[in-house]
């Protein structure tokens, strides 16, 4: 048994009963949970290297050899995705001990936090496909009651439209591994692709597909399933808002790229045009929505939607250069999500207000967090030498070789919108002139120290991903090229001899 | 050469510390890197010189073949020694002028990231490497136009700055892209060799247009000019480095670079040569219609910007020497103007000539600088700019049957572009004293140096020629051209068709000078302005807020905060992409007989339709409520049925439980109240009916083919023998499947700990008012915002 890739699921989950155990005594609660998240990213740090250089690990469930039980496995994609989702978790661990306030970590944000991490990490390393299904279910519930977590009605209305819609997802999935069993008689996903294959081109491999398309697209907020997310992610606070926007989305877009990888690898024009046009879509709505927003939180949760399309279309290719783009893209989109709506939690804090139109003043009196917001900003905008440049210049370089001209001049005149976005947010917020007054610094020196430290390290890191791509980069080649040729997932699962 | 790009980045980033120790000396001290750059660059006029351009390679992202290469032949070291060079001097410069400011240190910051990012630009030799130092000098420009933030106007400025270089840069990447495509390489130098592969392939065109709006908006062509005299918003220092000496070169440096690759076709010649020339004589015109100092001096960088671009779109060796010399002449006078004007406005408060006047005895060291880059950039012998405007009449003279045309459009050009000089050089120091705010005095040395050297430089060259013209020039011109090219500059050459063709346009330039106080105010240059100058910038904005109407009005009817319509979207997606995909599928066995129904399943089924139609039909909850359990109850009978026992006791409890607690909490909300139109009842039920019918599809092509029982056998063989336990769902649950099960215990605990929650915090927070926001999931008009 692998112990590596049980703990990714283990420590948070110890994490979890321990904070939850330990709330009468804050002190040591939220020292259990920032060391919590610093274990996760040791063992999960730990793991995306031995991948990296080993190759594909998987461990059985209890024992039972695959396809019966339940199969763990981390491949390059895995692993990177759990690395950064540990590496966004130490920093909103930190963040919440300043930037949430204390009813809300006594009442359980720190078990709920840790357990959505288990949610998370659960559904990028398992391999088993109703296991998925039921991280999902973890996801949904750990995120729903962080969103209700403080109890105002604008929370619960964003939380029903949220738990809502989120729920058809579940259903639709459902059906999807209903469908998927009936037919190929097992849950495994390495050896599901393997026997698929005599359902290749017929009605049921594309009902099959467009079902999968439904259930993540919901969870990935794509165009136009995406309604959930506006509604819900202005509404908690920063720290929640943060490592939803970095993760939960992820988790939906990783799933549509594990199953087209495995179960359906040379789709109908069909099922790519479907891809194409709705990754369009979903770029455009998303940039049209940021671009009217008068909120800040509200405005970056529509960015999120659209960074989305990016990574749909780098699927919809169907090209080991588009993969590569995609999960760049998302590896990157991670930590330049989670250090946004970081900093408009800050944004939020020292003005006061979360309407741009009120905001001033934070270039000439926070210029740190002026210099932070630069990175993951333009980065958004696919601007040099930020890490989304990478991610753009990569999914704009498979368009054209793949000749799908239309999407990539959506994808570049999105672009152009979203840094008009950019611009705007920067114009307002931190050129716009204001008194020393309006911005207030709040809380404790140490309370600054901790609001300001991961911001600031975040950036740092994009900042330095940006400048030497070649490390992310290296990493996102050898994920597609593991998606593109199934054959060392599916041995890593079933053993050498299976498959062959 | 890494070093001397990667210096300058270094050296931005601590430029605030270094600030903070030197305080009003700083200028001088940060000075120093890029004249040590510079002088690194001037040892290469040699080498470079002789022919063998220098080419470094560094690895960068090997992944995506993206190498950090650097590649100096004439071309990029004119520009190299430019941007150094005259970066020296707007350091200095800078230092005396931002003297005071309280983000000095930032504006230092900010001043060495472009330079860095510009002579990366120049001497790039990876597509994407360059196309990375491109962007950067759109950002750094983006964040110096906006240095004086807190005015409205000049945060505009900035933006539309960026809005339009940066969408020209995204034109541009696709180009580049595609070029890289065509030609297998990312160098440049590699590249340059490959023009007729590039010029026969299908993409040719498509390539072109995209290289040229990355180009003409960074270089401000009509119709993208309005940018650049917007821009003069910056800090003088800016407006005399960025948007006159380098950068907004680079759209023509681009030209320059790949005309070799993309240059000789038809299309080439008569785009460049028509937007060119249709710009340089519009905005020399446009020029003479404006008083402050930058805003001539900005449109008069336009006109020049368009004179390279239709030089390099005439493309004969003539015409690209001609190219060649006018940026050196401009870069020259050009920046010494703008610095003059600026420390003419840092010492009497003012650029407006109309308010200027006198200047000569108490700033005699600006006007030395300044008048002499005026006649320059007058095109007067014997200075250098009567040189450029020579060779380009010569290139004219010689550009086969469009020649005609650009004569006569550099004459008119040249000839506003002379008024203009004299109005910029002459009016401020001569005449009457002005109307100043402040009483003026000499600039500080830091502020007449740089102007000084500049202007004496524009006249040692056109004096003595040889300086430049058989090193860099030359060796310029043959890079573009791609091949040696020798000549020789001199201000004589006897009486020839360019000289006369100068007379013509000293005397039109002097008539239009002397009468400048008429021309300026009058009813035509009005119009032009008008019409050339504020339309297209208005159309922009224009463009952009009609972009924000759109998005407006979509999201609203997207995004409009109603769950029901949410739903149904969703689910009417569901119908049409897994319903069209079904349509796909031939071997759906539907059954074609109903065998072996009982009559108590049927019975079943009639009890959960009948049940479903009354939870929609009804106006009562509790009825509703009552008619989905009856459903659910059904259901699990059926389970009984068909030898599930486990699965149908599980169904009941959640039945029984689910009943209990909806009603405990429904029956406190009203009842369902509201008449819903016929027309969206018949939607509803469409959609739903279209769900139901999927969903029965799908079970119908699983009942269609034998289930593979190898899994299930497999738990069933080993659920004893190996699992010990007798009951093969509890195996399953807590063995086979065990982590399953432990993810849904977590669920359940986490839903517990949410009802804890919701109730304890409920009871803290009934009192706080932005509590009881109901909900803000709208997009909100201005005026409803405020409302």
């Amino acid at each position: 048994m692998d112990l590596l890739l049980i703990l990714p699921l283990a420590i948070p989950l110890g994490t979890a009963v321990l904070t939850l155990l330990l709330r009468s005594v804050p002190g040591v609660q939220r020292l259990t949970s920032v060391l919590g998240a610093v274990a996760l990213l040791g063992a999960s740090g730990t793991l995306l290297w031995r991948v990296a250089t080993d190759g594909i690990r998987a461990a059985q469930m209890g024992g039972w050899p695959a396809p019966f039980g339940i199969t763990l496995v981390a491949d390059p994609l895995s692993a990177g995705l759990l690395g950064m989702t540990a590496f966004v978790a130490v920093a909103v661990a930190v963040y919440a001990l300043a930037g949430m306030d204390e009813a809300r970590q006594r009442f359980g944000f720190h078990p709920l936090f840790h357990l959505l991490l288990m949610g998370v990490n659960g559904a990028f390393i398992t391999g088993d496909m109703f296991n998925l299904y039921v991280w999902f279910e973890v996801l949904l519930i750990a995120s729903f009651v962080l969103l209700v977590l403080g109890n105002e009605r604008r929370q619960l209305d964003g939380a029903v439209k949220y738990v809502g819609i989120n729920l058809v997802s579940s259903i639709i999935f459902l059906a999807a591994v209903g469908l998927l069993y009936g037919h190929t008689g097992t849950l495994n996903m390495a050896d599901a692709s393997g026997r698929i294959a005599e359902l290749r081109g017929s009605g049921v491999e594309a009902t099959l597909a467009t079902l999968f398309i439904m259930a993540f697209g919901i969870k990935a907020a794509l165009f136009p399933l995406f309604f959930w997310l506006p509604a819900a992610y202005h509404t908690p606070p920063a720290p929640v808002a943060a490592v939803f926007a970095g993760l939960l989305t992820k988790v939906g877009i990783y799933s549509l790229i594990r199953v087209f990888s495995l179960l359906f690898p040379d789709p109908t024009g069909y099922t790519r045009t479907v891809l194409l046009v709705i990754a369009a879509g979903t770029m455009v709505v998303g940039v049209m929505g940021a671009m009217v927003q008068r909120n800040v939180h509200r405005l970056l949760a529509f960015l999120v939607i659209s960074a989305m399309g990016y990574i749909l279309m780098g699927l919809g290719f169907f090209t080991t250069l588009g993969l590569v783009g995609a999960v760049f893209y998302i590896l990157q989109d991670v930590p330049v999500k989670t250090t946004l709506f970081l900093i408009g939690g800050m944004m939020e804090r020292d003005t006061g207000t979360a309407r741009l139109g009120e905001m001033g003043g934070l270039y000439q009196y926070r210029p740190v967090l002026a210099a932070a917001f630069m990175v993951p900003a333009f980065s958004l905008a696919g601007f040099p030498p930020f890490p989304g440049f990478w991610g753009k210049l990569t999914l704009v370089q498979a368009g054209l070789e793949a000749e799908q001209f239309t999407i990539v001049a959506v994808a570049l005149i999105v672009g152009l919108f979203t840094l008009l976005v950019v611009a705007q947010i920067w114009s307002r917020a931190f050129w716009r002139p204001a008194t020393e007054d309006d911005v207030q610094a709040s809380g404790s020196t140490s309370q600054r120290w901790a609001l300001n430290g991961p911001i600031v390290a975040l950036a740092v890191v994009l900042l330095a991903i940006g400048l030497y791509a070649q490390p992310l980069y290296g990493l996102a080649e050898q994920a597609a090229a593991n998606l593109v040729d199934t054959q060392a997932y599916v041995d890593a699962v079933l053993g050498p001899s299976a498959g062959a | 050469m890494l070093w001397a790009v990667l210096s300058i980045f270094v050296l931005a980033a601590v430029a605030p510390f270094i600030a903070r120790v030197t305080k009003q000396a700083t200028g001088w001290v940060l000075g120093l890197l890029p004249l040590a750059v510079f002088a690194y660059f001037a040892q290469q006029i040699g080498p470079v010189a002789d022919g063998t351009p220098i080419r470094q390679v560094h690895a960068w992202v090997p992944s995506l073949d993206l190498t950090l290469s650097f590649y100096l032949d004439g071309l990029s070291l004119l520009f190299a020694l430019l941007v150094t060079g005259i970066g020296t001097l707007i350091v200095v410069y800078a230092g005396g002028y931002m003297h005071g400011h309280d983000q000095y240190g930032r504006f230092f910051s900010q001043l060495l990231l472009f330079m860095g990012a510009m002579l990366g630009l120049v001497v790039a030799d990876n597509i994407i490497a360059f196309f990375i130092f491109f962007e950067l000098t759109s950002f750094a420009s983006y964040l110096l136009i906006g240095f004086y933030h807190t005015d409205e106007d000049n945060r505009q400025a900035a933006r539309k700055a960026l809005v339009v270089t940066g969408g020209g840069g995204l034109a541009l990447l696709a180009g580049l892209l595609l070029l890289q495509q065509v030609t297998g390489t990312m160098e440049f130098s590699e590249m340059l060799a490959l023009g007729d592969t590039v010029r026969a392939h299908p993409y040719y065109t498509g390539i072109f247009v995209l290289v040229i709006l990355g180009a003409f908006t960074k270089s401000a062509q009509f119709p993208f000019h309005f940018w650049l005299p917007a821009a003069m918003a910056g800090p003088t220092p800016v407006s005399a480095y960025l948007h006159s000496a380098t950068m907004v070169k680079a759209g023509v440096f681009l030209l320059a670079r790949l005309s070799p690759v993309l240059g000789g076709t038809d299309l080439w010649l008569y785009t460049l040569v028509s937007f060119g020339a249709f710009t340089m004589v519009l905005s020399a015109w446009l020029g003479l219609r404006y008083t402050d100092l930058k805003q001539i001096l900005a449109y008069t960088t336009v006109m020049v910007l368009g004179l390279l671009t239709m030089l390099l779109g005439v493309g004969t060796s003539a015409a690209v020497k001609a190219a060649m010399v006018f940026i050196l002449v401009h870069a020259l006078y050009k920046g010494a103007l703008f610095m003059m004007a600026g420390s003419v406005d840092h010492e009497t408060g003012t650029r407006d000539v109309l308010e200027l006047g006198g200047l000569r005895s108490e700033m005699p060291y600006t006007m030395a600088g300044g008048l002499l880059a005026a006649l320059s950039m007058a095109g007067l012998p014997p200075l250098f700019g009567f040189i450029g405007k020579e060779v380009t009449y010569e290139a004219a003279l010689g550009a086969g049957p469009i020649g005609i045309v650009v004569l006569v459009a550099s004459v008119l050009a040249n000839a506003a572009l002379l008024a203009g000089a004299l109005v910029v050089g002459i009016k401020p120091f001569f005449g009457g004293e002005g109307s100043f705010t402040r009483h003026p005095h000499e600039a500080p040395v830091s502020m007449w140096l740089g102007p000084g050297i500049l202007a004496t430089l524009g006249l040692a060259f056109g004096l003595v020629p040889s300086l430049v013209d058989q090193t860099i020039l030359q060796a310029a011109t043959g890079a573009v051209l791609q091949s040696p090219y020798e000549f020789y500059l001199a201000l004589w050459h006897g009486i020839n068709a360019p000289l006369i063709a100068s007379l013509v346009t000293f005397a039109i330039g002097f008539a239009l000078y002397v009468q400048w106080a008429r021309v300026q105010p009058s009813g035509f240059m009005q119009a032009l302005d008008g019409f050339f100058g504020r339309r297209p910038a208005a159309a922009f904005e224009r463009g952009l807020f009609e972009m924000a109407r759109l998005s407006q009005w979509t999201t609203r009817r997207v995004q409009d905060g109603t769950f029901r319509h949410y739903l149904l979207t969703v689910l009417s997606t569901f119908v049409v992409l897994v319903g069209s995909s079904l349509l796909l599928q031939t071997n759906i066995q539907w059954p074609t007989e109903v065998l072996g129904v009982r009559y108590y399943e049927a019975a079943l089924a009639g009890i959960i339709v009948l049940a479903a139609l009354v939870a929609v039909r009804t106006h009562e909850r509790f009825i509703a409520i009552l008619a989905l359990s009856i459903g659910g109850y059904a259901i699990a009978l059926l389970y009984l049925l068909f030898g599930a026992p486990d699965l149908a006791m599980t169904q009941f409890t959640i039945e029984t439980l689910s009943i209990i607690i909806l009603v405990i909490v429904l029956l406190n909300l009203p009842g369902i109240s509201g008449q819903v139109s016929l027309a969206s009842r018949v939607r509803d039920a469409v959609v739903a009916t279209g769900v139901g019918a999927i969903i029965t599809t799908i079970a119908l092509t699983v009942l269609s083919t034998p289930l593979d029982r190898y899994v299930s056998d497999y738990l069933a063989s080993r659920s004893y023998t190996e699992a010990r336990g007798h009951n093969i769902v509890n195996v399953i649950l807590v063995d086979f499947r065990a982590l399953d099960t432990m993810g849904e215990i977590g669920v359940l605990a986490m839903a517990a700990l949410g009802v804890y929650v919701l109730m304890r915090m409920m009871r803290q927070n009934r009192d706080t008012p932005e509590a009881s926001i109901e909900s803000d999931d709208k997009v909100l008009t201005e005026a409803e915002e405020t409302a």
